[in-house]
């Protein structure tokens, strides 16, 4: 970690987004994770992504678990709220926040042990439900904070820092995710800022449980050689399989993708994504082929990365329970009293 | 039998899970509600859907009494497989009543009781066509049998029925064939009625019949929660059923295309875990929230618990109890978890309880424990239980004050937030060692970290001991404050025996009832006690005075390693041997005869000591 306090002052050629926020605002206190981990350019890539969005700080709700990805919601949007929870339970800090207030915007961080073990429940039910979040993985194949334990995520075969190799086959989220039902599935690295501050640009677009699998190595425990979550490893083996483009309901279309050549989705906010197939024959719209897709290359050693399955009408936890449009959080008590006559009457059938 | 048993006495039915019996029982019970005469109604019922033994038991009390006395007048024994026990429970002068389809072993026949048989079985195989039809109208005929047995009012049975079956007149029809067979063939062979009869009063006007976890529920929806998760587990499920459907019939409203808009939102969740976790998500978000649940799922919400202890998130969690330890006895009753919740989680901490006694109070403390919950930033946990819960109670209508406003307690606003120079999440700034709370989304300056993990006053994190310890040392104090905020323990001065008694009874939720019987019991021997009811932990100081006031002090709860009174002792420090404990942990709801036989010992005992 840094020991050194970023200083205050904002310089006044910094560009401002719509509501006239620099980056700057979009940040949080200073990290204290090891120098290089990925899980700070994570960070930095959803400040980024908020700020282009011109979201205010404080209409974001941050949640997380326990683990070193879990900290990091106190380094970026330092206007928001934030929760850091008990181990694996994210999801459902997650899920009541959104029963309570469905006007905010959510988003989870979490990793590989909070996730995939401890977690694996919450996470499976949080996609059943589909929640309207963006849920941020950051995968690393260790649990960093208790010193470089095999998680969930490790490769079998993949080796230990002092050589064992991990015996039992992996959890792979994006698989999980796409068979439960998630309806925005991504997987990114987070060495690849180009690829991910667009990608968590769709995700919080969606209407529903957004799963980013970020690649987020991490170099104290698990960068080194026979690694397969390592930064050398993850750059070699990686394939962009859909570069997913993220335009605005009211934007031009300035990005590096030019319409006609690629394939768009709209978003449930007016927000288009606009897919390059780098990979001719993939359909991120269909389920059963994204899934061997993704198979087939995890098969070959391949991380296939992008946005990989959307549904676009994908309707999310309030649409499914009928909820009232607005917060109920912001229903007035008035409206929830029944009142005396009510309960007479309630009390009439108990004769 | 004594003679005159007019509106005062017991009928135990024992019947076969999943024939329809809660339907004819509930039957009964309600016509004698409707002839004006109180009444208890407990359902013994066993965890399973079909097929195992299960009881029902309606005590019939002039006097309005609670509880149980714990004695059977009048067994209706319709299981075969039960019925050498049921007899046996019987004691002399009661009365058998049972299906003579299949005449009883000599061995089993008792000469010290009446034995009433009516071959219902034989009456409804032959009368009903159906083979569902002939189980279940023979529990309608020995409703009929004891309309005439008992001198049951027909026209008020005619007129349930009519109630219960408004738009199905093939029902009603069988159903007053089924009461019509039973009643004759009683009329026609024994002498009608029994000792044990009923004669219309006026007890019951201004009184409803209904269940804790029915107003429990009802008093979350009057309470303002709108967002409830939650996990099934016997006995709590039915309370959130109540929730759910109030809610459907008063908090929904109609979009433009006449689509229901409901302002609530219900929640099953995979787990106990995530239930929790879901309250605490939508109460840090400015929902009041709650779950409901029993003894297994507050083991499984512990560390949430501390969690919300410690970060102060404000949390109902209504709480069922039944028999542990483990899966225990499901669909028995039990004040067990009593410590458990009190303490949950590691760690110090040390949560707020309410005792309900009753269905009113089940009302009245869900109003309560938001109010508590929201004013005192921190989880309430209502230890209700499958007696309170789940049988049927007579209480008084439930009124409503208009004037009701929820306290949503100290949360700085958009408008406080911009006139402040900096917010402090864990201050005191008002002294009495409750912080001011923010919402998301309202403001930028309200903005901070909810963190289980050490922090200091100003709910930046913390590794410096002094920080930490400062933080807790408030939660310690917040504690007292607690105590002062919480309901008051009710104090009831004993009857005037014309000396002073130096013992008390000390005691929580649904042992009361019995325990107001077993007074006015032993006031007629001549013993008065005076009896002190906790309504809340952290306790109130009147409890510790009260104590002191004493040489000995009865603590009367349901469970085995009197937890009420470890408390007592441990937090008000109190010389474990003034506090003697009387424990019903059976699995049945504590009876009079329970409190009355227990007292009576242990004053005889003393008288005998003094004497000497």
């Amino acid at each position: 970690m840094s020991f050194i306090a970023k200083p205050k002052i904002t310089h006044p050629g910094l560009p401002r987004n719509e509501i006239g926020l620099t980056v700057r605002d979009y940040e949080g206190s200073m990290s204290t994770l090891c120098a290089g981990c990925g899980h700070d350019s994570v960070s930095s890539a959803i400040m980024q992504a908020y700020f282009e969005l011109s979201i205010e700080p404080h209409r974001v709700a941050k949640v997380s678990g326990i683990g070193c990805s879990s900290k990091t919601p106190t380094y970026f949007l330092g206007g928001a709220h934030g929760f850091n929870s008990v181990h694996g339970r994210m999801p459902s800090i997650a899920t009541g926040a959104n029963a309570a207030n469905r006007e905010l915007q959510y988003i989870g961080v979490s990793g590989d042990g909070d996730s995939l073990s401890i977690g694996l429940g919450q996470f499976a039910h949080a996609i059943r439900r589909n929640v309207n979040m963006i849920y941020m993985l950051e995968n690393n194949g260790v649990y960093g904070l208790t010193k470089g334990q095999f998680s969930a995520s490790a490769d079998k075969g993949s080796k230990a820092k002092k050589g064992a190799a991990n015996a039992y086959s992996p959890i792979d989220p994006v698989l999980l995710a796409i068979s439960l039902g998630c309806t925005f599935v991504a997987r990114s690295f987070s060495g690849d800022k180009d690829q991910l501050v667009p990608l968590i640009k769709s995700a919080i677009s969606h209407s529903g449980f957004a799963l980013l699998d970020v690649i987020s190595p991490c170099v104290t425990f698990n960068d080194h050689e026979g690694s397969t979550k390592s930064y050398a490893h993850t750059r070699e083996h990686m394939r962009e399989t859909v570069f997913a483009d993220y335009i605005g309901a009211h934007e031009e279309i300035l990005t590096r993708v030019e319409p006609g050549e690629a394939r768009q989705v709209t978003m449930h906010d007016g927000s288009r994504v606009s897919f390059r197939h780098v990979d001719e024959s993939y359909d991120p719209t269909d389920r059963i082929a994204a899934i061997s897709y993704i198979e087939k290359h995890r098969a070959e050693g391949a991380v296939v990365t992008g946005l990989l399955y959307v549904e676009e009408s994908s309707e999310d936890m309030h649409s499914t329970l009928g909820s009232a449009p607005q917060a109920m959080s912001d229903i007035p008590y008035q409206k929830l009293n029944p009142g005396a006559d009510a309960l007479k009457k309630i009390q009439s059938r108990w004769k | 039998m004594p003679d005159n048993r007019v509106n005062d006495f017991v009928i135990k039915v024992a019947n076969v899970n999943g024939t329809g019996s809660a339907s004819a029982n509930g039957l009964l019970m309600k016509s004698i509600f409707r002839m004006g005469i109180p009444v208890v109604g407990k359902n013994f019922f066993p965890s399973n859907i079909q097929g195992l033994p299960t009881w029902y038991e309606i005590r019939v009390t002039k006097d309005g009494y609670t509880c149980r006395t714990g004695s059977t007048d009048i067994m209706v024994a319709m299981n075969a497989e039960t019925y050498a026990d049921d007899l046996k429970e019987l004691p002399p002068g009661g009365v058998l009543l049972y299906d003579s389809t299949w005449p009883r072993k000599d061995l089993l026949q008792r000469e010290d009781v009446t034995v009433i048989g009516i071959p219902f079985s034989a009456m409804c195989n032959k009368a009903f066509d159906s083979a569902r039809a002939k189980v279940l109208m023979k529990n309608v005929a020995y409703v009929g049998a004891l309309v005439a047995l008992l001198d049951i009012e027909m026209e008020v049975v005619e007129n349930l029925l009519k109630e219960t079956f408004a738009s199905k007149q093939h029902l009603m029809d069988s159903n007053m064939q089924a009461i019509s067979m039973g009643y004759d063939y009683a009329m026609e062979h024994f002498d009608c009625p029994l000792n044990c009869r009923l004669e219309r009063m006026d007890k019951t006007d201004g009184y409803v019949m209904v269940d804790g976890n029915t107003t429990a529920g009802l008093g979350s929806v009057y309470a303002g929660a709108t967002v409830v998760s939650w996990y099934p587990i016997t006995p709590s499920t039915s309370l959130i059923d109540a929730y759910s459907l109030f809610c459907k019939q008063l908090r929904t409203d109609k979009d433009d295309n006449d689509e229901p808009v409901n302002n609530y939102c219900v929640i099953q969740a995979e787990d106990e875990l995530a239930a929790i976790g879901m309250v605490l998500g939508a109460n840090w978000n400015g929902a009041r929230a709650f779950t409901s649940t029993s003894g297994p799922g507050i083991s499984l919400m512990s560390e949430f618990l501390g969690l919300a202890y410690y970060a102060e998130i404000p949390a109902v969690i209504f709480d069922v109890q039944r028999v542990g330890p483990s899966t225990g006895m499901p669909t028995r009753t039990q004040q067990c978890d009593i410590t458990a919740a009190a303490y949950a989680s590691h760690g110090d901490t040390r949560h707020v309880l309410l005792f309900p006694a009753d269905p009113t109070e089940c009302f009245e403390m869900a109003l309560n424990a938001f109010d508590l919950a929201e004013r005192l930033q921190t989880p309430v946990i209502v230890l209700s239980d499958l007696d309170i819960g789940m049988n049927d109670w007579m209480i008084p209508e439930i009124t409503w004050d208009e004037s009701y406003q929820p306290d949503r307690g100290k949360v700085y606003d958009a408008e406080a937030l911009r006139d402040m120079d900096k917010f402090y999440r864990y201050l005191d700034v008002d002294g009495d060692a409750i912080p001011w709370r923010t919402l998301p989304g309202v403001d930028p300056r309200g903005a901070y970290f909810v963190r289980g993990s050490g922090h200091n006053q100003y709910g930046g994190y913390t590794e410096k001991s002094d920080e930490y310890q400062e933080v807790l040392d408030r939660l310690r104090r917040k504690s007292d404050t607690a105590a002062t905020l919480a309901p008051a323990p009710v104090i009831e001065k004993g009857a005037d025996i014309g000396a002073e008694t130096n013992w008390a009874v000390i005691s929580i939720g649904s042992c009361h009832g019995a325990i107001v019987e077993a007074r006015d019991r032993l006031a007629a021997d001549n013993v008065a006690f005076d009896y002190l009811r906790i309504k809340a932990f952290p306790f109130d100081p009147s409890v510790a005075e009260f104590i002191h006031r004493f040489d000995r002090v009865f603590v009367v709860e349901q469970n085995r390693d009197a937890q009420l009174r470890q408390m007592l002792s441990n937090e008000l420090e109190i010389d474990p041997a003034k506090l003697i404990p009387l424990l019903s942990y059976d699995g049945m709801p504590v009876g009079s005869d329970f409190i009355v036989n227990a007292l009576s010992a242990e004053t005889a005992q003393q008288q005998t000591a003094n004497a000497s």
